[in-house]
């Protein structure tokens, strides 16, 4: 669905993806890893647009569509801090999010607002709403309009261990319901419950693709975090020996 | 509704829950019935109004302005992956900021100045060049606000740099303007002077609201001469032009900042 050619992005001097080949197809989890500053976030805001590559495409349907705004109505995208224009309500912001995608007579809000307990909240203005209770307003932003693609940064960082939960489960229907899903996390319980494919990045090199049993295997831990570890290890240890 | 206008109209609402903007419009209301009350006719009033607006109005706009780019970045970034194009982003978050500032201006000051403007005396031209020039001054500097803080990243940096524009059109440009008369006051100065006013909106506002008033002796030295080079109306006309350039430019900059932008 989503299909990343030669991405090469450079801020100044450094380099923070380099030449990214990667295919996202539909109906599958995959989970971007890598440390602080290795593109996780880069690469997710080249597909959005949000970051202009300086080299290379973003196919979505077989299409490039660098410089375009149309193809974001298929996407969903939840960032991994939520910050509004606070002097809104919560529900004034579902709505202008609702008004600037042309009002699609689709939308889940209700349900998704029952399913992360926040219908108490929506006559608050954004302001006064707590960290957590904003990311939940940024899952039903995100879920609302069905995208076909769900881009999601970090995203329960945030969240308690209930709307986790939730987020989880509705994750999951999602991939069930053929989405394509692309997620980064810090957090690798959670990546080894969700993902179907995991892509390691460092310094905007891809060091490792492929599925989570195929990572346990190739490097003989029984965990995804010991796994991850050891391919963090193997990979800073061959920069030293380059230098 | 199309999508500029859809982002400007909620600009308008964030805008006008907040309470710096009610501040700004019971200022200006204040002033200017202070000043009706105390000062005399109509006239009088915009003239001592004007020193008011050639300062707060550029500081205000350009400050609220850098500010509010800042503050709604992450808001930005939500805002562009959903399917909006950049270029309509760009101009509803201008309209978003500068009119709920010219809505509080034209308020503050146009509402007593036109309220009494039956009294007989009343200058109906002089008070519509005052709110025209007030509001191209809110205009402007809301530009050159989103041009700052969308090609400086740091926040403290791009506030100084604001702070620095309004305090080198707003006072040191008065002073500049004075060292290169006395400098070279042997020589003929008409043309520069010119040049040098056309290089600040503020003063264009300025020469705008005095060549109506048609008072010579309050016109300062640069509207003198663009009085007697091009007279009233040529005056009047030029001055405007050069403030829509001023406009063109900061804004013109900084969509084409935005389009580039990596967020």
């Amino acid at each position: 669905m989503i299909e990343l050619r030669n991405i090469t992005k450079r801020f100044g001097a450094l380099t923070v993806l380099n030449g990214i080949n990667l295919r996202f197809d539909a109906g599958s989890i995959t989970a971007v890893l890598g440390p602080n500053g290795s593109g996780k976030t880069t690469l997710m805001k080249a597909i959005l647009g949000l970051v202009r590559p300086d080299k290379g495409e973003v196919l979505f349907a077989g299409e490039n569509v660098v410089g375009t705004s149309e193809y974001r109505k298929s996407l969903g995208y939840m960032a991994q801090i939520a910050r509004f224009q606070d002097n809104l309500t919560a529900r004034e912001m579902i709505a202008m999010m609702r008004d600037l995608r042309g009002n699609p007579a689709y939308s889940r809000e209700q349900e998704l607002c029952e399913c992360f307990g926040l219908t108490t909240h929506l006559s608050k203005p954004l302001r006064t709403l707590s960290g957590g209770t904003r990311q939940k307003v940024n899952a039903v932003l995100t879920f609302m309009f069905s995208p076909t693609v769900l881009l999601l940064d970090e995203s329960t960082a945030g969240l308690d261990p209930i709307a986790a939960a939730a987020f989880k489960d509705l994750v999951l229907q999602e991939r069930a319901e053929g989405k394509t899903i692309l997620l980064t996390s810090h957090i690798l319980s959670e990546v080894q419950e969700l993902a179907d494919t995991v892509v390691f990045l460092l310094d905007g090199n891809i060091h490792f693709e492929g599925g989570t049993a195929e990572l346990l295997a190739s490097t003989g831990e029984a965990t995804l975090e010991r796994a991850i570890a050891q391919l963090l290890q193997k990979s800073l240890y061959s920069k030293e020996q380059t230098i | 509704m199309n999508t500029t206008v859809k982002l400007a109209w909620y600009g308008i609402i964030a805008a006008a829950r907040s309470r710096w903007i009610l501040g700004y419009t019971a200022f200006f209301f204040l002033a200017t019935e202070g000043l009706m009350r105390f000062g005399g006719d109509s006239g009088r009033t915009v003239v001592s109004l004007l020193n008011i607006v050639l300062l707060l109005i550029p500081l205000v706009s350009i400050v609220i302005g850098t500010m509010t780019v800042y503050n709604n970045r992450d808001f930005t970034e939500l805002l562009l992956s959903q399917p909006i194009q950049r270029g309509s982003l760009f101009v509803g978050q201008f309209l978003g900021l500068a009119l709920p500032l010219v809505a509080a201006f034209l308020l503050g000051v146009g509402l007593p100045l036109l309220a009494r403007a039956g009294d007989g005396e009343a200058n109906i031209g002089l008070i519509l060049m005052l709110l025209g020039s007030g509001t191209a001054l809110t205009l402007i500097f809301t530009a050159f606000a989103l041009l700052i803080a969308n090609v400086v990243e740091d926040r403290a940096f791009g506030l100084g740099a604001a702070l620095l524009l309004w305090l080198m059109t707003a006072a040191l440009y008065d002073g500049i303007m004075l060292a290169v008369i006395w400098a070279f006051r042997d020589y003929p100065l008409e043309i520069p002077v010119l040049a040098m006013s056309i290089a600040n909106p503020i003063d264009l506002a300025r020469i705008l609201v005095m060549l109506k008033f048609d008072v010579a002796a309050l016109m300062g030295y640069t509207g003198a001469v663009f009085e007697k080079f091009f007279g009233t109306a040529l005056g009047i006309t030029l001055a405007a032009s050069a403030l829509v350039f001023w406009l063109c430019l900061p804004f013109w900059s900084g969509k084409v900042v935005f389009d580039k932008k990596d967020f």
